[in-house]
């Protein structure tokens, strides 16, 4: 029997005045699984973690996370108590000190991994006696986590969380998703401008362009779905005949979405002098997908 | 035990890993009915997801290069085509070590060294009578 999606959400769209943030957005996100969202700077994908959170309210279009409604105010508040979420901004309150914090925090969940929380301070160096206001930009966001991931929660949403980390930190914080994953009893969905980060432990891709998705597919699945074409002619090549095709001198690039055999077969019907065909990385596909050309 | 795999070569990350358990086998890294480190721990040493790992091992012993032992763990196969070629292996290291050491005593640098090595490899592929 197939589990429910964790996440659901079938065209949530939310508007700040003119500014459409989101637009319809589908998405899906397996219980048990590691979800990574790709999308460029305003693509809708903050806002999306926001609603999903009860933070915003979506203006239509619905959303459940473990069965329960984003926009309903009771059924939100037992989403927020299951989740551990990681905000944009890092912000973390001046007057507390990081060990009053922890404590505080620690009050409201009752299956807090004290484990995991001494972990992260020893990994972090955090002092316990500083307070928020004096801690730097990194130890914010590195305090943040530490919230976030101690928690306990079967859900961990993610905006960012390698962002202001240094690489070793941002390695450390991406083992313990997967390991906290891989012991079964976590789903993380997080976002990353780092394509690098999702490639490496991500089951499943989500990709946001225009507040829309334009990508959600299984890690494993790309693979055959997308593919790098590259085909030389003798003359000018035939541009219109390909899609989204890139013209340099008497070759043409192209990311192919699907069927890769009838646009091989479409090049040699053309005569082509040579075909190519490469597999496409995760960066290749997102600069296609979320590109914003105008046509 | 295994380098940590690149998520963005266009190779796939289980491929990688595939790859880089035949070549224990084949160094002696790994050898015939030793265990392979646990799931977990290879997702948590390398950093890639825990089912990326599981799915190398599936595939590993689909080609009957490990056995997945049900309870234990996966181990390396016992009489598997792998350790047939390890042994092939390890027998030849010898005759090229020599071959190595002579022809780095006669000054040659690795570039040179490497040419001569394609150039005899070719001969070889040719079959040519002419040395």
């Amino acid at each position: 029997m197939i589990e429910e999606p964790i996440i659901i959400t079938r065209k949530l769209r939310k508007a700040y005045g003119r500014r459409v943030a989101v637009d319809g957005l589908d998405l899906e996100v397996p219980s048990g699984s590691i979800c990574g969202l790709l999308g460029r700077n305003g693509s809708g994908k903050t806002t999306a973690l926001k609603m999903l959170m009860g933070i915003t309210r979506p203006d239509s279009g619905e959303g459940r996370v473990f069965g329960q409604r984003i926009n309903n105010n009771q059924e939100s508040l037992a989403i927020r108590a299951r989740t551990g979420f990681l905000p944009e901004d890092k912000l973390v309150p001046g007057g507390m000190t990081v060990g009053e914090l922890i404590r505080f925090t620690r009050a409201f969940y009752p299956l807090w991994r004290n484990d995991l929380e001494e972990h992260f301070l020893r990994l972090f160096h955090l002092p316990p006696s500083m307070t928020g206001a004096s801690l730097s930009k990194g130890a914010r966001c590195q305090l943040s986590l530490v919230l976030a991931l101690s928690r306990g929660a079967e859900l961990l949403v993610l905006d960012e969380p390698t962002s202001g980390l240094d690489p070793a930190m941002s390695e450390q914080v991406l083992r313990s998703l997967v390991t906290l994953a891989g012991e079964g009893q976590t789903t993380v969905l997080f976002s990353s401008h780092q394509i690098s980060e999702v490639e490496q432990i991500a089951d499943r891709v989500c990709m946001i362009s225009r507040g829309r998705a334009v990508l959600s597919e299984e890690m494993d699945e790309l693979a055959n779905t997308y593919q790098q074409v590259r085909i030389v002619f003798d003359g000018k090549p035939p541009v219109s005949e390909f899609d989204n095709a890139r013209e340099e001198g008497r070759t043409l690039s192209m990311l192919v979405r699907g069927d890769v055999e009838e646009v091989v077969a479409r090049g040699r019907a053309m005569h082509a002098l040579s075909v190519d065909v490469a597999p496409a990385t995760l960066k290749d596909i997102f600069l296609t997908e979320t590109s914003e050309a105008v046509e | 035990m295994f380098w940590k795999p690149n998520p963005s070569s266009g190779i796939p990350i289980y491929l990688q890993l595939v790859d880089q358990v035949k070549h224990a086998i084949e160094t002696g890294a790994l050898r015939p009915d030793e265990q392979l480190p646990g799931i977990r721990k290879v997702a948590g040493d390398l950093v890639v997801n825990v089912n990326t790992v599981a799915k190398a091992y599936r595939e590993l012993e689909h080609e009957g290069v490990i056995e997945l032992r049900q309870g234990f763990g996966a181990f390396v196969a016992g009489n598997s085509a792998e350790s047939g070629a390890q042994r092939k292996f390890l027998r030849a290291l010898p005759a090229m070590r020599t071959a190595v050491n002579r022809i780095a005593q006669l000054g040659l640098d690795e570039q040179q060294m490497r040419r001569l090595f394609e150039t005899e490899l070719t001969r070889l592929r040719k079959g040519s009578q002419h040395d």
